[in-house]
């Protein structure tokens, strides 16, 4: 079972994404975002970076690339895809997560470990992991602080402080299935003893968990 | 044509960007300033000659790319 994922111009999380995955047992590959059939491909992962530059707005470009109409149609049909930092944006942006990123709170680029707390274990994010768990995963953004008027947005992980104004301390929302969801920090940025944590490791198999052959 | 677009964030929507140059202008004692939003105007120029017509394809291109709907109204002035 393979994963896409999914390379906008200007994402620098990509090669991350596909080595943690790897690591884990499982199989990814890169998908350039000009792509217009991923019918081979049993989930998505959208990664991190800055995706066209955050022109205009974070994910607002990237959510017209070819790509994102087969990333819609999997999502549609139930299949995993997670969107990490800037994924989410573009994940919010396509309309496949409710709401959308601003500046976080205190205007500061957050990059530094945060604590988060698993507080629903519907989604493919968090399905294998313990209901009030604790992880510690690097935080690693400038538009992180989500907002949802609508209230739709279903949060799976939770800061355990609130380092940027997120609504209800989100570090993490699913749609209402739990097939799509977006996370704000960085899972495979702590799946080694090496970077510091291991944490990530148990969102990451969530993910992998939940992938069924197309 | 000449069409100004003006992306407003909602009211209702947090602004950090506005709260921290509003804290700016009263440490520098302009202490009238009461609100500063951070708005954003886009400016663009349109081939065609019926301002109603341009109106509908600028309003067509805020609500599919230029303004998300979660955060921002949109507001289009068409000049000749």
């Amino acid at each position: 079972m393979t994963t896409a994922v999914v390379v906008f111009p200007g994402v620098n999380c990509e090669q991350d994404v596909v080595h943690a995955v790897n690591a884990l047992g499982g199989e990814a590959e890169l998908v350039w975002h000009r792509e217009t059939d991923l019918s081979d491909f049993d989930g998505v992962i959208l990664p991190g970076g800055f995706a066209h530059g955050d022109a205009l707005r974070t994910g607002a470009i990237a959510r017209f690339s070819p790509a994102m109409a087969e990333v819609g149609r999997l999502a549609a049909e139930g299949a995993p895809v997670l969107g990490i930092c800037n994924g989410w944006q573009v994940l919010c942006e396509a309309g496949l997560i409710p709401g959308a990123h601003i500046a976080n709170r205190d205007l500061s680029f957050i990059c530094r470990f945060v604590e988060v707390e698993v507080v629903d274990t519907i989604s493919i994010l968090t399905r294998t992991a313990q209901l009030g768990q604790r992880l510690r995963i690097p935080l690693n953004s400038y538009q992180g602080n989500w907002v949802d008027p609508s209230n739709a947005g279903r949060i799976v992980l939770r800061y355990v402080d609130d380092p940027n104004g997120s609504q209800g301390r989100a570090a993490a929302v699913s749609n209402t299935t739990g097939n799509v969801v977006g996370v704000m920090p960085h899972p495979e940025r702590a799946t080694d003893d090496l970077l510091g944590s291991t944490d990530g490791r148990v969102l990451l198999e969530s993910f992998l968990h939940s992938l069924v052959p197309a | 044509m000449k069409v100004t677009v003006t992306i407003d964030r909602r009211p209702e929507i947090a602004d950090p960007e506005g709260t921290t140059v509003r804290r700016a202008l009263h440490d520098l004692g302009f202490t009238e300033a009461r609100t500063v939003r951070m708005d954003r105007v886009i400016h663009i120029e349109v081939e065609g000659d019926d301002p109603e017509q341009v109106r509908m394809r600028v309003t067509e291109m805020c609500r599919q790319l230029l303004a998300n709907p979660v955060l921002e109204d949109f507001e289009i002035e068409v000049s000749s």
